[in-house]
């Protein structure tokens, strides 16, 4: 049964009293536009290691944050003082940032207009995560350890999962009144082999993607066990076989592994505030400017990536963002063309694209709202193509399941991802693992190079609790779905050999 | 915090924030319970100790158990209220700011950045009597400096205390040079390469490097500090001649005498906050000295003493400048900031990551020109063998481990760098 209901305990603090008053405040100031967020936000991850439960720990913050402009700048404050008094004490120390950087600003804030809404939104989700017993996460997690301990194939072994409950409120001067409750959840199962008469070990995760979801992803275990189940094994395999020969392969990359390949080289560089510099200083800037847009042949025609905050379950999945602007879902990549970017309201008014597609997000009360990456997904195949289909399309090729290192350049043309498995394939069958894998290319190259597009009976909703931007640094929580896909002649390294 | 963010010469985010936490941690016979909250109003202390008390139940005990640190007294600032950063400190950077935007308009470049003024207090309590407070602030101010076409980049970034020693001309003037350097441009093909890393890189390199220095991990035969045959490497020569010190007194990176933490994990225990922290000589003259160590795993492995990990860190160097290592050079590449270092092999240390904003060909002994960013596959251990010459340590500012702004480090030239691809971003 879907949650319909906003924890009453979030309900009970006072936030609309004190919206009201920081509303009132610096709209008597002077503020041309003003939005308030307040959030109550509880994080709780347990691991454990080996045997033993290593921590846990429950984190519950509460505070508030008020955004304004005035005199053409912006000016953010926040507080965690839920009293009058603090509330006034924020609201003017929002006008006094704007006012006293507004000689340091040349270009005057002007925002897309969005209606006002007073709206409630709470994500698909059936357990709460936090009504659930500790005890019995923590059995959960011992005893994904124990099973694969117990199989004698595993020296040690590592469990966790994260949950997070989120509810927000936001008002603005325009009169939005939006209340929002989100839970997600990630859990994750590694295990090591160390072959005692040479040191070396490998590693792997269980490739178990994150999910906006509640505790039900785990209560029903299947699929965590099923997995759990196979990491002895495979491990095993992994320690002993052989080191891939470095070169060009046709590969095969299951959704576990291609979600992170999308999200550092479709969903950063859509970003537009990333096209336009505003992170040149930290996260970097695109490739994908302005001039591309409807003319870059970003990937092969069988590709087509939606942004989107509306997927059941997905992590970035709302009612409305952070400057609240209703959850829309658009094209970023039409049959292989840049066809759209991820807005915010004052790039979506600076630029002419008339009203914001709804990307803007704070991870938490003190944060200001950045533009942040949506659900970012490649759409399956119409046809039901499977994964032997693909398999079976390659002749000499790897097959690479779940994600490990990833890293990106600045501008995300120059890419390198690891995984947690690669399977050989020899004339389109699996032919057992090989080891030390990583793959290296040029974003457009590697989207040109995409040659089979599973259907949907591969797609998988993968994802990550962490996307890392701005600064000060935030964080957020982003799905991407995707099918697995077939690239052909992709340059393959032998990290073993990089190495030396 | 206070901070401030710009783009293309024009304010973009900003911001005063307030945050308070307070974590309470329960022990109940060898078992431990941790909440933290950001509301906690004196009516509601008795039931935020009272959740803590109650997540100890149902739990097993915790593996890291271990008796609470004790002590007698209570430092003399105790009473004294919390450091903060309140919105005044914009007067301390904004003018700054201000000069340096004005200055790259005048002068055709475009600069994009960054500046915060953080202050912060923790004060550690138990009920064993160990009563701790630490008072701290840090700003930090970094920026990037385009040419109108962006087609050519630089960055240059410091930590300070309180902005006096930030000088927008001085920071502006170098960004400026490397734009003037990048006029020319030379591609270059992927290969192993002579480089000299700025500090901001060597810096990053010794975080990535520090990462791995885990006790635990090593012992359980997981690192790549973990001997083949069991134990550590310890005492092994890994890192050339480098030495790699913390040492929570460092004038200009001065951080917190004792260890506090919320949550345990492989490195650090809960049952350790209040243990002191003195320097510690990670590596020292290239040999494998220290690896973090938390009381429990080494009372329980009988092995070593516990060392607590490190708020800074210090790659020692007494050698000759940047620019006299440049003059020094027959050919080499001069690397200025680093970027997204990921693990990619722990057995080896292996890291890939990127250079970015400003890679330059020196030979004999002048800067030549811009050339092209690159992709490398290195492990710090590796490269830091591989430092041929050790230039004069520093104050630097880690680019990619932005978390971790305290840090002393020489530029390095290092003999064979893996430069595994090219990277065309600019």
């Amino acid at each position: 049964m879907t949650h319909t209901v906003i924890d009453p305990a979030f309900l009970s603090l006072p936030f609309e009293p004190i919206a009201e008053a920081v509303l009132d405040r610096v709209r008597r100031s002077g503020a041309t536009y003003a939005d308030f967020r307040f959030e109550r936000l509880r994080r709780q991850t347990i691991v454990a290691r080996d045997h033993e439960l290593q921590t846990s720990d429950h984190e519950e913050s509460v505070g508030f944050s008020v955004r304004v402009v005035c005199d053409g700048a912006w000016g953010f404050s926040a507080g965690v003082d839920l009293t009058p008094a603090g509330a006034a004490h924020v609201a003017m120390r929002a006008v006094d940032v704007a006012r006293r950087l507004a000689p340091l600003t040349t270009e005057p804030v002007v925002l897309a207009d969005e209606p006002a809404y007073v709206d409630t939104f709470i994500s698909a989700y059936e357990i709460d995560p936090f009504s659930v017993p500790d005890e019995e996460k923590i059995a959960f997690l011992l005893g994904l350890n124990e099973r694969v301990l117990l199989s004698g194939l595993v020296d040690h072994a590592t469990s966790d999962v994260q949950l997070v409950s989120e509810q927000k409120f936001f008002a603005s001067l325009a009169g939005s009144r939006i209340i929002q409750q989100r839970v997600r959840v990630r859990g994750d199962l590694t295990a090591v082999r160390i072959d005692k008469s040479t040191g070396a070990f490998e590693t792997m995760g269980i490739a178990v993607p994150p999910a906006g979801r509640g505790w039900e992803y785990f209560a029903s275990r299947d699929e965590f066990l099923r997995r759990a189940n196979e990491m002895p094994a495979l491990l095993e395999e992994k320690l002993a076989s052989p080191s891939v020969e470095p070169g060009r392969y046709d590969l095969v990359i299951d959704p576990t592994n291609l979600w992170l390949t999308i999200h550092e080289s479709i969903g950063h560089p859509t970003e537009l505030d990333r096209v336009l510099g505003y992170e040149a200083n930290y996260a970097g800037t695109s490739f994908a400017t302005l001039d591309k847009l409807r003319t870059l042949q970003f990937g092969s025609p069988l590709m087509n990536v939606t942004g989107d905050r509306q997927v059941a379950h997905g992590l970035a999945t709302v009612g409305y963002d952070d400057e609240g602007v209703a959850a829309q879902t658009w094209d970023i990549v039409r049959d292989g063309v840049l066809v759209g970017y991820q807005l915010d309201r004052q790039m979506a008014r600076k630029l002419g694209f008339g009203r914001s597609n709804g990307c803007a997000f704070a991870d938490a009360p003190e944060h200001v709202p950045l533009q942040r990456m949506p659900n970012v997904s490649l759409l399956p195949s119409p046809h039901d193509v499977t994964l032997d289909d693909l398999i079976g399309s390659v002749d000499d090729g790897l097959y690479i399941v779940g994600d490990k290192s990833w890293s990106i350049d600045m501008q995300r043309y120059n890419f390198q991802f690891t995984g947690q498995r690669f399977f050989r394939i020899r004339r389109g069958r699996l032919a057992g693992q090989v080891k030390d894998v990583a793959y290296q290319s040029r974003t457009t190259d590697f989207w040109n190079a995409l040659a089979m597009v599973g259907g949907a009976s591969t797609y998988v909703l993968g994802g990550a609790f962490n996307c890392g931007k701005g600064q000060p640094g935030q964080i957020a929580p982003v799905t991407h779905g995707c099918p697995a896909a077939l690239f052909r002649q992709i340059s393959v390294l032998n990290t073993a050999q990089e190495g030396h | 915090m206070v901070n401030v963010r710009w783009a293309h010469n024009t304010v973009t985010t900003n911001g005063v924030a307030d945050e308070v936490s307070l974590s309470v941690l329960s022990i109940v016979g060898h078992r431990v319970g941790v909440v933290t909250r950001t509301r906690f109003p004196a009516d509601r202390l008795e039931l935020i100790v009272r959740e803590s008390e109650a997540a100890c139940a149902h739990r097993p005990a915790a593996p890291d158990y271990m008796p609470l640190l004790e002590d007698e007294g209570v430092p003399a600032d105790w009473d004294a209220p919390a450091a903060t950063a309140e919105v005044d400190a914009f007067d301390a950077f904004a003018p700054k700011v201000e000069r340096l935007l004005k200055q790259a308009r005048a002068g055709g470049v475009r600069t994009f950045g960054y500046a915060e003024a953080c202050a912060s207090t923790v004060w550690l309590a138990t009920s064993s009597g160990l009563r701790r407070r630490h008072a701290d602030a840090i700003g930090r101010v970094s920026v990037t400096a385009k040419t109108p076409d962006l087609a050519r980049s630089s960055w240059a970034g410091q930590s300070t205390g309180d902005f006096s020693d930030v000088d927008p001309a001085h920071l502006l003037d170098r960004l400026e040079q490397r734009l003037a350097w990048g006029a020319r441009y030379t591609a270059l093909q992927a290969g192993h390469y002579e480089v000299i890393l700025e500090p901001s890189c060597t810096a990053d390199l010794a975080v990535a490097a520090q990462a791995f220095m885990v006790r635990r991990d090593a012992d359980e035969g997981r690192s790549p500090f973990s001997a083949p045959h069991g134990g550590t490497c310890i005492g092994e020569r890994l890192f050339g001649r480098i030495s790699i010190a913390s040492d929570p007194e460092e004038p200009g990176i001065a951080t917190a005498p004792f260890q506090v933490c919320g949550t345990s994990d492989e490195a650090v225990s809960v049952f350790d906050n209040g243990m002191p922290v003195l320097r510690t000589e990670w590596v020292h003259e290239g040999t494998l000295r220290s690896l973090v160590t938390p009381r429990y795993w080494a009372h329980k492995t009988g092995q070593g003493v516990p060392v607590p990990g490190a708020g800074n860190l210090i790659v020692a160097g007494d050698g000759p400048t940047l620019e006299r290592m440049i003059a020094d050079t027959g050919r080499a590449l001069l690397v200025t900031s680093l970027w997204y270092i990921r693990t990619v092999d722990p057995q080896t240390a292996l890291v890939t990551g990127l250079t970015r904003d400003g890679v330059f060909l020196v030979e004999d002994g002048q800067v030549r020109g811009a050339v092209n960013n690159f992709r490398w596959n290195m492990s710090p251990v590796t490269a830091f063998a591989q430092a041929i010459e050790i230039g004069r340590s520093q104050l630097a500012l880690p680019r990619v481990h932005d978390d971790f702004p305290r840090a002393k480090a020489p530029p390095l030239r290092i003999e064979r760098f893996h430069m595994s691809s090219v990277s065309e971003a600019s």
